[in-house]
């Protein structure tokens, strides 16, 4: 089949960017979508062009480096699909598709489809963890954990990190990822000493981040490639409201041993 | 430059050897410990593991990796699952099991005292992962759940989903994050290691490139660890990330790290085949899928047939046939190869004839679809996005792909390299997998080394070496970074005729048609005169667009793919002298009657271990001899 694309191209974070237009014949129904970008920039470097950036890594769907918008969708028209498993034969000859990088002000541009995400990281070290050093825990069956909880806990802990939620809210709007490290830690007994910490300073990050608020549109849940469900965002509040209520930062006495 | 090998393995029995070893280990107080910088490159299970616990313990660490986030590491596409000797399951499990299994799989070609530490710590990997909140796949009555895994006949495979590697390393990643949010790990993401800086013949640092702005900065520190994964790439099309390369390995091994088996490379039975020549990398599905699927062909050649219409008398279920103990859960390197004869007989399945059918049919007859969507549903979904073919209703079709390398940087039971300071972790070293790895032991080995091994030997190099004495201002920095600046400048000004894509494609061919599956004298000789010349043309004719002060992709992949062009041509040269079979390594003529693997404990019972000599010039094979004092070597036997 044949494909038109139009392409967000920008050299630098600094520099201003522009759609560009491609045609891209032979594409094979058995292609990945990247595949067929790939067969796009060997023929772009022949001509002495610049073949367009995107970022991709595991090609199968885990690392979560992959993702723009095709037609305004993150990810593209396949529900529960990364960009990098999205295969061609969802689109038909004579398509004309336009990518672009996944748009949000913590997500600055780095070069054509590629961005920094690195916000995500700055919110999951704000308090996104259990605190237990190596080396230092009991026996791993020592405590029993709810199948139904730990099967929860999975779900949530399903998370990519790409970033497709926050490209799909009109606020932009990072809670359904910050909403799925607290459930996946609160729904293990294991997360429940910094359960009220966590909720706390996570939120705090984010407003830190130029993330915006959530106004319930629920866009995120159905662009998550990994179906991270919306009730994790109700989970988080409560944390966060209980936290806010009860929580205060322990004052140390000092002097100990 | 030259080295010889001491594995420095602690003396007394095997079980008492890394007690002993603990003990006799110096220490670093704790108000010393931030006087030491650590440079620990890669953040995978190994890496993020190393660098967190590290942290923990009070030194200084720089962490480096390529991608956007530690997260991205390729641990995390791991599926099936991390073994550990609890026998949670009373199935007669011990460390001393998990210990010989994993001597058996590897074909009593790893060192003895390696792998029972392994075994040793795998439980307390499970502890601790559990402790940081990784969701583990559970019974109802809140214990943890275990499945099987190949080359094993008990239960210690544990597994969250088919995300495994996922989960675990969210769990390091997350235990690093708190560190750099600490303070004692500074992280550096999208950053690449472009080269290794020995002074006075110890490692003190890396050049790495900011991939972002292109700017080449000079790191020091008191040791250096390098996490960096494995060379599966080398092939091109495999089962690691697009990303995966040899760089970080195969400076160090320029700069006088010994490289030890390179011709021990993993190739998986359980692949999406290839569908055309786009094709950009294999997809693994994972090998718990054996545990309930069962692997044909037809009986007959060339039955075009569809796989609902040949009916049971007119398969043949190989895997049961030929290994009857084990069945579909016979080790790697054995079903491949299997796979790999039943093709070349002209029985594979699809269009293009290199396939086999792993079909759930009965499997779901007798458990039903939905206790099959609950152990495998994410793996049939991504075969089904991948293929356009449901396998709950039509059976997979599968065949092998490069996966994973069991040859890597050398190093003693301290992970150290032939440099000292220099230490490897994880898929980058070769320690204890022998010639074949089994299946969930990858993570094992990976967050061993992070967690629970370099934590201690870490502290007993430094204690023995001052902090600090070398800066940034060193001549060697600058001399290393002027090295990367003109390699930099040679590949941008080659302005030649084909990508890098297309050279490392005709090198991964050269190296998959006669040093994949099965490999034999004429056919590596062959490579070994072709990957020269393909080397030769690289140099002459490769192009790279744009410059070096920007975000450029191919400058990325084009010298990832100089080093792999160098690393083949080792990868056959080990290959052609080691004249045997073991593991994944089959030479064709030496074969037992039924075509199994054919030793030869006389002369090859050893690591074959390389030393660089210069470019074009032939590397200096070492040997360290393999001892096996507590397993009685004999043929691998899985029927």
């Amino acid at each position: 089949m044949r494909l038109t694309l139009n392409i967000w191209r920008q050299k630098s974070a600094n520099e201003p960017g522009k759609m560009v237009k491609y045609d891209v014949p032979g594409v094979s129904e058995h292609m990945s979508f990247l595949e067929m970008l790939d067969v796009l920039n060997q023929r772009l470097i022949k001509q002495g062009d610049d073949p367009v950036v995107f970022e991709h890594d595991c090609r199968e769907g885990i690392c979560g480096c992959c993702g723009f918008m095709i037609d305004g969708v993150p990810h593209g028209p396949q529900r529960g699909t990364t960009v990098c498993q999205l295969h061609m034969r969802y689109f038909k000859d004579g398509d004309e598709l336009y990518l672009e990088p996944f748009r949000a002000e913590a997500f600055p541009v780095v070069k054509d489809l590629l961005i920094d995400r690195s916000a995500f990281d700055r919110i999951i070290a704000a308090g996104g963890y259990v605190s237990v050093n190596t080396g230092s825990p009991q026996d791993a069956n020592s405590l029993p954990i709810m199948k139904q909880c730990a099967d929860m806990s999975m779900d949530a802990a399903s998370c990519i990190g790409c970033g497709a939620c926050v490209a799909a809210c009109p606020n932009a709007s990072a809670m359904l990822f910050v909403s799925a490290k607290i459930s996946h830690l609160g729904l293990l007994p294991q997360g429940q000493p910094e359960r009220d910490r966590r909720a706390l300073r996570m939120l705090a990050q984010l407003q830190e981040e130029a993330f915006g608020a959530c106004t319930n549109y629920g866009e995120c849940e159905a662009a998550c490639p990994k179906g991270i469900k919306l009730e994790n965002i109700a989970r988080m509040n409560r944390d966060y409201l209980k936290a806010a209520l009860s929580y205060r930062e322990e004052a140390s006495a000092g002097g100990a041993a | 430059m030259s080295f010889t090998l001491d594995a420095r393995i602690p003396s007394g029995p095997l079980e008492n050897k890394w007690d002993k070893a603990k003990f006799d280990f110096k220490l670093v107080n704790p108000s010393n410990k931030r006087k030491y910088n650590i440079i620990c490159v890669g953040t995978g299970l190994a890496g993020g593991a190393a660098a967190a616990s590290l942290g923990e313990l009070g030194y200084n660490v720089k962490a480096f990796c390529y991608q956007d986030s530690p997260r991205r590491a390729h641990s995390i596409a791991a599926q099936g699952g991390i073994n550990a000797a609890k026998n949670y399951q009373n199935d007669g499990d011990s460390v001393q099991r998990l210990f010989y299994d994993t001597i058996k799989g590897g074909d009593f070609r790893a060192r003895e005292a390696n792998v029972y530490r392994l075994a040793q710590v795998s439980v307390n990997i499970i502890d601790q992962c559990v402790a940081q909140g990784v969701p583990f796949a559970r019974e109802y009555g809140g214990t943890l759940a275990n499945r099987s895994f190949g080359g094993a006949q008990v239960s210690r495979t544990f597994y969250a989903r088919g995300q495994t590697g996922q989960q675990l390393l969210l769990g390091a990643y997350q235990a690093l994050e708190r560190q750099i949010d600490a303070g004692s790990v500074k992280m550096y993401s999208r950053h690449e290691m472009l080269d290794l800086i020995v002074i006075d013949g110890r490692a003190r640092g890396i050049v790495v490139r900011d991939m972002v702005t292109g700017q080449l900065d000079v790191h020091i520190a008191d040791a250096v660890i390098l996490a960096t994964g494995g060379y599966g790439n080398v092939f091109y099309l495999s089962t690691n990330a697009k990303g995966c390369n040899t760089t970080a390995i195969w400076r160090a091994h320029k700069k006088g790290a010994g490289f030890a088996n390179p011709c021990f490379t993993q190739i998986h039975p359980t692949c999406i085949p290839v569908s055309g020549d786009y094709q950009s990398k294999l997809t693994l599905m994972s090998e718990s899928l054996r545990n309930d699927g069962r692997i044909w062909v037809p009986l007959k050649q060339g039955d075009t047939r569809t796989a609902d219409q040949i009916p049971e008398a007119e398969r043949d279920y190989y895997l049961e046939r030929m290994y009857p103990a084990y069945g579909n859960l016979a080790p790697r390197d054995i079903s491949s190869r299997a796979a790999k004869r039943v093709c070349d007989e002209g029985r594979g399945v699809g269009t293009s004839g290199r396939g086999v059918y792993l079909d759930f049919a009965e499997s779901i007859g007798r458990l039903g679809q939905v206790a099959i969507e609950q152990r495998y549903g994410n793996l049939f979904e991504m075969y089904e996005r991948i293929t356009g073919e449901n396998p709950y209703k039509v059976p997979m079709r599968i065949y092998p792909a490069s996966h994973y390398t069991m040859g890597g940087l050398w190093v003693d039971y301290h992970l150290q390299s032939t440099i000292p300071g220099l230490f490897v972790l994880g898929e980058a070293n070769f320690s204890d997998h022998g010639a074949n790895r089994l299946g969930a032991s990858a993570l094992m080995q990976g967050l061993a080394d992070g967690y629970f091994v370099i934590p201690f030997t870490m502290g007993n190099y430094l204690a023995q070496v001052k902090p600090g004495g070398v800066d940034e201002n060193h001549p060697a920095c600058a001399a290393a970074k002027r090295e990367v600046e003109e390699r930099t400048k040679t590949f941008l000004g080659i302005n030649g005729k084909k990508t890098v894509d297309e050279f490392h494609r005709e090198l991964g061919q050269v190296i998959w048609d006669e040093c994949g599956m099965g490999r034999n004298a004429k056919g590596l000789d062959h490579a070994l005169a072709r990957i020269p010349e393909i080397r030769e043309e690289f140099w002459k004719n490769v192009k790279v667009p744009g410059s070096g002060n920007e975000l450029n992709q191919e400058l990325e992949k084009v010298g990832r793919v100089a080093d792999f062009l160098e690393l083949g041509e080792l990868l056959v040269r080990d290959a052609r002298v080691r004249e045997e079979s073991c593991g994944a390594h089959f030479r064709e003529e030496y074969q037992t009657p039924e075509g199994e693997a054919l030793r030869d404990d006389q002369n090859f019972c050893h690591s074959a271990v390389w030393e660089y000599t210069g470019d074009n010039q032939e590397p200096v094979l070492h040997k360290e001899a393999l001892t096996f004092d507590n397993v009685h070597l004999q043929q691998r036997n899985y029927k």
